[in-house]
């Protein structure tokens, strides 16, 4: 077994367990899942638990697509399909996070091997609790989608006629955008973060903390040549309520990123840029 | 004045690119799609995209022979016309995505970094890391919330798109479903675009993301839509086995070194390492000296499967062959492939930086789509030119406007008017097979080249003197009407009985992917085919008393899957019939009781027609507009070898 020498310390930590536990497993053992359950929005939740047969490479999303083809509880009870959000099915898309026995993670590379090895061990699904329930693990993440709005998460271009090619870059440089450039949108360093609370109102949302995949896309974007432009507009924002000084530094996002962001160095760049901003606009009187 | 609107459905590449160029010219759109378009199955291309580039030409390359490349590996089924502007406006669409922001890869002097790819000796492939369909819809996603945020694109996410509203044979609106509150509704348009992606869960498990099913597709093939060269679908040779999904392993792990071999002797239980090289197969490069690992797709798919399924030489006695990268530096690996290894790593617990790969074929695109049409450009050659030879000099210029006239209404319009196909949905660039990184370029090219179409369209066609805001509610009210007494239909069987095999929706899903994918893949025959035919016609018939699980009225997902298996049924009839029909071996599809290519009979398209009174599919054979480059035998270069003889160790291909 090679563990990854290219992990930092904490997710390498998960790997080695992950590893451990899949060289125990036996395929063809039935373990539970264990789902908490709602119908939707205003509705009352309940657990329901499920037996399922696992086999190599079994993940949670084969065995909630067992489950979906007979639905009946592990106590015999017919019951409804499990409702949940899924897409690429190769940890790239982001649909499918969700917390598994207690921590937010995507389901898919979720492997039932690493989680539950031994006959009837249970795993434990729930829906994030920092988005609203649409039903089961299903929650709508636009909240997360407006916050890259408010922090004009893009490149101001002229438009798309051919206008030649954009600026060079060092690969030292490429090599740092490119990494803060696969945030997909998942939603982990929210569901973490202590300063990030549900919130269903759609109008409070401007002054809520914005969170850190947020703050991590301006810094991607006040570091591209053009992206640059809008860096004063970024800042307004991040500096007003709901901005990079509501973060208590807590640093769970870093640990749950599992696109391996470094969330907690971007917050620092941003924080040291508001304050410049800030005293800029100061001196010069705007 | 009547406003006029663009519909959009889907928000992968194609249809973000088509959002963009059509917002951007001032028509607002709306933008419907099953997921957070930032989802979209676009986000699994890892390899990259493909570009004629100052290093490539400086060495003799050019948009030319890109296009000359991309007809050869289609095996001359593609018209040729779209395919020369396609390459002719690659590049520009490379420095486009620069300016968004893209993370390509750079060279030390900050250019952008190039790799090899299959069906190519050039090194024209962009890429940002090993996720490059992720940065590019990233990019496009960005260009879209900006002008969402200025009011221009209007987003329905988690709405699907249930059925063309065609008046007149001209498309008016579609009928979408919120798929939280399941409120079915019209949406009225002036053109619609339909850039919904392939159809990979037809067979069941695929590369593809679980939702790539072709139900919109299908939905408009029996809605009146002709479907062009339905059998035409791509198994990438190399995907990893995986209880749910068969995750895909790029070319670019070959493109970058990687080496395909078994052990010579049947199998040998040696741990990889141990086996010296003189004892290991490289059988790709020893058959095709030239293009060694990288040869095309379809090519590498039938190798693989040759030498596992019909010489029993897969590595332990299974299906699987070795895809090797362990000569290479591990940091230049990661540096290189770091998000397609991690892939392999997270799912089979093994790292490919020190241990070789295991690896099958799965399928993976389809070249067949909605039927389209283009008006042809200017340029027009008086005869066709054989094989274009690196280094001579291009029979034209880069300019633009020598393959597909730019702005002609007609461009990637399907049969019915106002109905536009745009990106993997349709069936216009590929051929008979796809060469790896064309895709993300088509998809661009769509949008951006014949989104100025659509807009043309709009303002100066049909639309124009009566718009689509201005007909009568009844023809949209008919629609909604149909699509919701279906659905009553569907989900007044909750309760009834209870559902047995036969009439389970997930079990009729798998066994329609089962059916597929041993029947329709990579080696097919007539008795097969007919066998695959009559056990679609059971399906239809089990589906016809299907028996769902969840009556609820709120995000009801198992309804919404059980609705678009009744749609997956009507597409693997036309990729069945369409298959049975060519009597010929070409690209991907491969007959081998007609091992040959018939150019005679079969250079042309096949065109699936549903009718809708007898829910049956005609297939007929259509002529193709070859009228530029002629057809040759499409070899690659092979050689005969067999397995047993022993040779100096190869260079690895892609140096
Ligand atoms: C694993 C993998 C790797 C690949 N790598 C490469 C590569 O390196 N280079 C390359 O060139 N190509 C690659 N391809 C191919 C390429 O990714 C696809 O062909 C391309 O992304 C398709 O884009 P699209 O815009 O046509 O559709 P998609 O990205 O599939 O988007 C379809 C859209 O339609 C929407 N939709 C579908 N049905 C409905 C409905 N009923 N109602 C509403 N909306 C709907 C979806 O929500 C989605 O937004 C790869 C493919 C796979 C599977
Ligand atoms: S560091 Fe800031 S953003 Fe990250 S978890 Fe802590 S409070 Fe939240
Ligand atoms: S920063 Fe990381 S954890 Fe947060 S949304 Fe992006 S990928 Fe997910
Ligand atoms: S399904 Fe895309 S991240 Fe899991």
């Amino acid at each position: 077994m090679t563990t990854a020498p290219h992990l930092p310390p904490h997710a390498a930590e998960a790997a080695r367990i992950a590893a451990a536990n899949r060289a125990r497993a036996v395929p063809g053992r039935k373990v539970y899942v264990k789902v908490f359950r709602c119908d939707g929005p205003g509705k009352p939740s309940r657990w329901e638990t499920f037996q399922v047969t696992v086999e190599r490479g079994s993940n949670v999303i084969s065995m909630l697509q067992q489950i979906a083809a007979n639905p009946v509880t592990a106590d015999g009870k017919k019951t409804t399909p499990v409702v949940w959000d899924s897409g690429c099915l190769e940890e790239v898309c982001g649909a499918c996070t969700m917390v598994i026995n207690g921590k937010a993670r995507q389901s898919c590379s979720c492997l039932i091997d690493d989680y539950a090895p031994a006959e009837g061990d249970t795993i434990t699904l729930e829906p994030m609790s920092k988005f609203p329930v649409v039903r089961d693990l299903w929650v709508d993440r636009s909240r997360l989608f407006h916050n890259l709005k408010r922090v004009k998460a893009w490149v101001p271009i002229d438009g798309t006629y051919s206008l030649g090619s954009g600026p060079t870059e060092s690969p030292e440089s490429q090599e740092q955008r490119y990494v803060m450039s696969t945030c997909m949108s998942c939603g982990c360093c929210l569901e973490a973060c202590p300063q990030f609370n549900l919130e269903p109102d759609e109008s409070a949302w401007d002054t809520s903390f914005i969170g850190a995949h947020a703050i991590n896309q301006a810094r991607l974007f006040n570091e591209h040549e053009t992206g640059k432009r809008l860096k004063a507009d970024r800042l307004d924002t991040l500096a007003a309520a709901g901005g990079v000084n509501d973060c208590g530094n807590a640093q769970n996002c870093v640990k749950v990123c599992p696109k391996l962001i470094p969330l907690t160095e971007s917050i620092a760049v941003i924080g040291r840029a508001v304050t410049i901003h800030a005293f800029s606009k100061w001196f010069s009187g705007r | 004045m009547s406003q006029h609107r663009v519909i959009v459905v889907g928000g992968g590449l194609a249809g973000l690119a088509a959002s963009v160029r059509v917002a951007e010219a001032g028509l607002p759109v709306d933008l419907f799609s099953l997921v957070p378009v930032k989802r979209s199955h676009s986000v699994c291309a890892q390899g990259g995209i493909n570009a004629c580039n100052e290093v490539a030409r400086q060495q003799g390359y050019s948009e030319y022979e890109h296009f000359d490349e991309t007809i050869y590996g289609g095996d001359f089924l593609a018209d040729q016309h779209p395919v020369l502007e396609m390459a002719n406006w690659a590049p520009k669409i490379i420095d486009l995505l620069d300016r968004m922001g893209v993370p390509f890869n750079r060279t030390a002097e900050g250019m952008r970094d190039l790799r090899l790819f299959g069906g190519s000796l050039f090194k024209r492939t962009h890429f940002a890391g090993a996720t490059t369909g992720q940065q590019l819809i990233y990019a496009l996603d960005e260009q879209t919330r900006r002008y969402e945020s200025e009011g221009k694109v209007t987003k329905y996410e988690y709405w699907e798109f249930l059925w063309p509203i065609i008046e007149d044979a001209r498309c008016v609106g579609i009928v979408a479903q919120d798929m939280r509150t399941m409120q079915v509704r019209a949406f009225r348009a002036d053109a619609v675009i339909m850039a919904t992606g392939g159809c990979g869960l037809v067979f069941g498990k695929s590369t593809n993301s679980i939702i790539c099913n072709g139900a919109a597709a299908a939905r408009c093939y029996q809605a009146g839509v002709w479907y062009g060269n339905p059998e035409m679908i791509q198994v990438h040779p190399t995907a990893i086995p995986g209880a749910d999904k068969l995750r895909l392993m790029s070319e670019s792990a070959r493109g970058e070194g990687g080496r395909v071999w078994v052990p010579r002797k049947p199998g040998d239980p040696r741990a990889p390492k141990d086996i010296p090289e003189t004892e290991r197969f490289y059988f790709l490069e020893e058959k095709y000296p030239a293009y060694g690992n990288i040869v095309p797709r379809d090519i590498a798919t039938r190798e693989i499967f040759d030498i596992c399924v019909n010489q029993g030489m897969g590595v332990s006695g299974e299906n699987q062959v070795y895809l090797d990268l362990t000569h290479k530096d591990p940091e230049y690996l990661t540096k290189k492939l770091g998000g397609i290894l991690e892939i392999y790593e997270k799912f089979v617990g093994v790292d490919p930086r020190h241990e070789p790969m295991k690896i099958f074929p799965a399928v993976h695109y389809s070249m067949g789509g909605l039927w389209t049409q283009f008006t042809k450009g200017s340029y027009n050659p008086s005869e066709p030119r054989p094989k274009h030879k690196s280094g001579s000099p291009a029979p034209l210029g880069a300019d633009v406007g020598l393959g597909m006239q730019l702005g002609a209404i007609n461009n990637m319009m399907t049969n019915v008017q106002g109905l536009y196909a745009f990106g993997e949905v349709n069936f216009a660039y590929h051929g008979a097979n796809r060469l790896g990184a064309n895709a993300l370029l088509s998809c661009i090219f769509d949008g951006l080249f014949c989104g100025v179409s659509v807009v043309n369209y709009v303002r100066n066609d049909a639309p124009s003197k009566n718009p689509a805001s201005d007909m009568p509610a009844s023809a949209f009210d008919r629609v909604v009407d149909q699509e919701n007494k279906k659905s009553q239909r569907l989900l007044s069987t909750v309760g009834q009985g209870s559902a047995d095999a036969a009439t389970n929706p997930y079990l009729i899903g798998k066994e329609l992917g089962d059916e597929m994918t041993a029947a329709c893949t990579v080696v097919r025959t007539e008795p097969r085919l007919e066998q695959c035919l009559k056990k679609l016609a059971e399906l239809k018939d089990r589906y016809a008393r299907v028996r769902l699980p969840d009556d609820a009225p709120w995000s009801n997902q198992s309804f919404t899957y059980a609705r678009a298996v009744g749609d997956m049924l009507a597409i693997a009839d036309a990729v069945a019939l369409g298959a049975k029909g060519r009597k010929e071996s070409r690209g991907a599809h491969y007959r081998t009781d007609f091992p040959d290519r018939d150019d005679t009979n079969f250079m042309k398209s096949s065109v699936a027609r549903f009718d809708a009174a007898s829910r049956s599919t005609t297939v007929t054979f259509e002529p193709i507009d070859a009228s530029l480059i002629l057809p040759t035998a499409r070899t690659y270069g092979k050689k005969d070898v067999d397995a047993g003889a022993k040779k100096p160790a190869m260079a690895g291909a892609a140096s």
